[in-house]
């Protein structure tokens, strides 16, 4: 199978605000905070992030952009939702987290390009599908990230499931369906 | 009762079993299901990090549907990332005036419109604050007496929007699980983060969360839990989180139509990954008892 498609692509606030826009809007969603250090203290991930969530935000208000776009520390978020929970000031930090895997896509270079490429991947079978694929959508990620290894890790798991009879090969009868409001969303934010 | 069914794109594959066990449990508690026409995918946790108007009108899309399809109707939604997403779209819109503006323009390519009608319910929050434990408890034929129970919530039921719960110390299951005979297993690792996608991102770092949480577990004889994701890291990855005992893992719906003695077509515990020959045999002690 030829990997032919490029992977879908959605990183309005660079192509239409200026290149900082999106770091600003970034900046406004924790300007508020006062580094009580509670975000990291309730991050099941944390113990594996080089930036503590907490310095990751101070970084981001100096305007730090490259050495956080250089971190793994978002790329380490699971959307648990805790540190969102929990912030005295009541900070969306689960939702800055997703913006930051965004910015990281439009400008963060080749590393954080492959490591969105989860992301995109699905997205792009959903707009194919209409439903998720989860078959078709792992081949097409296993193919993407150009790893020979990581077919081998799933493989187990992968035959566990065919012989429970959980893994679809058919298509989805919503096909196509999500064609026209994907397409809308992409040209509105290419524009705004 | 009745309600519009999201089901949701796991539940029509890998998550088979919640989805029958669902409607299954729920017809015999006496709820109409109408699942909404022409559903699509929500864009689970994966359309976050691609795109900020696509995070809020694809679900939007099917809450347009379920208004136009199903008026009227809460909507019942079984997977917690569908129910998040779901969910987030009315609250955002409440505290962002021009986002209902944008979602329409969005939708329009499909004639559709989003109003915000739709309250948008998590399956647990129905089963145990509409329906209830006494409820549940008159239809139990097969007393799960003995039984140890570990209520699994995971996190996006619970968190941000802490609707039904209490997010840092969740309990809604407690009554249900009394309600079937069997023991509530107390532990605190009821809304910790299983990894969610890490599991295919940064699997090291996922399996850590599992190790943690199957850990917790012993002297449970098995987990519960309301989400396709939550279920999927805790079964499947027991070997890789060096778990030395396999720990059986179902759906709470599954575990409800166990004790209302409903056929292994209703229940599909085969479909499982984790189900182990302790758990079977207890289950048979159990209806040895009530028989």
């Amino acid at each position: 199978m030829k990997n032919t498609h490029t992977p879908i692509s959605f990183t309005p606030e660079t192509r239409s605000r200026s290149g900082d826009g999106m770091l600003t809007a970034l900046q406004d969603m924790v300007r508020a905070c006062m580094q009580c250090g509670t975000c990291t203290a309730s991050c099941p991930n944390a113990f594996a992030m080089d930036l503590a969530p907490r310095q990751m935000w101070r970084m981001l208000l100096f305007g730090l952009k490259q050495e956080v776009l250089e971190s793994r520390t978002f790329w380490l978020c699971s959307a648990c939702y805790s540190c969102t929970l929990r912030c005295p000031r009541g900070l969306p930090l689960t939702a800055a987290m997703s913006a930051l895997k965004r910015l990281a896509t439009a400008e963060g270079g080749s590393a954080n390009r492959k490591k969105a490429l989860f992301y995109q991947e699905f997205m792009h079978n959903v707009e194919q599908n209409g439903r998720i694929q989860e078959m078709s959508f792992m081949c097409r990620y296993f193919l993407a990230m150009h790893n020979p290894l990581l077919p081998l890790e799933y493989g187990p798991l992968g035959l566990k499931l065919l012989a429970k009879g959980k893994l679809h090969l058919g298509g989805s009868g919503q096909r196509g369906r999500l064609g026209p409001l994907f397409a809308k969303v992409r040209s509105m934010e290419a524009t705004t | 009762m009745k309600y519009a069914y999201y089901p949701g794109c796991s539940l029509g594959t890998s998550a088979e079993e919640y989805d029958v066990s669902s409607r299954e449990v729920l017809h015999r508690l006496g709820v109409e299901l109408s699942e909404i026409p022409d559903w699509t995918c929500c864009g689970a946790s994966a359309v976050e990090p691609v795109s900020r108007l696509l995070t809020l009108a694809l679900p939007a899309r099917n809450l347009a549907l379920a208004e136009r399809e199903t008026p009227g109707l809460d909507m019942v939604v079984p997977c917690s990332a569908c129910y998040l997403n779901h969910l987030r779209v009315g609250r955002e819109c409440a505290v962002d005036r021009s986002l209902p503006g944008r979602i329409n323009e969005a939708l329009g390519a499909e004639g559709l419109s989003y109003a915000g009608k739709v309250r948008v319910r998590h399956l647990l929050d129905v089963l145990a604050n509409d329906i209830g434990p006494e409820a549940v408890a008159a239809q139990v034929s097969r007393s799960l007496e003995g039984l140890r129970v570990a209520p699994y919530y995971g996190c996006q039921a619970l968190r941000p929007y802490a609707l039904f719960d209490d997010p840092e110390h969740p309990r809604s299951m407690n009554p249900l699980i009394k309600a079937l005979g069997a023991t509530v297993f107390d532990w605190d690792m009821g809304g910790r983060c299983c990894g969610a996608s890490l599991m295919a991102t940064r699997r090291d770092v996922a399996l850590v969360s599992v190790a943690a949480i199957l850990d917790a577990a012993a002297g449970a004889d098995v987990i519960v839990t309301v989400c396709p994701m939550c279920q999927m890291n805790l079964e499947a990855y027991q070997s890789q989180a060096h778990h030395a005992d396999t720990i059986s893992v179902l759906y709470l719906p599954q575990l409800l139509g166990l004790a209302f003695g409903l056929t292994d077509e209703q229940t599909l515990l085969h479909k499982n990954l984790a189900v182990t020959g302790a758990l079977k045999d207890k289950l048979c002690a159990c209806e040895a008892a009530s028989a």
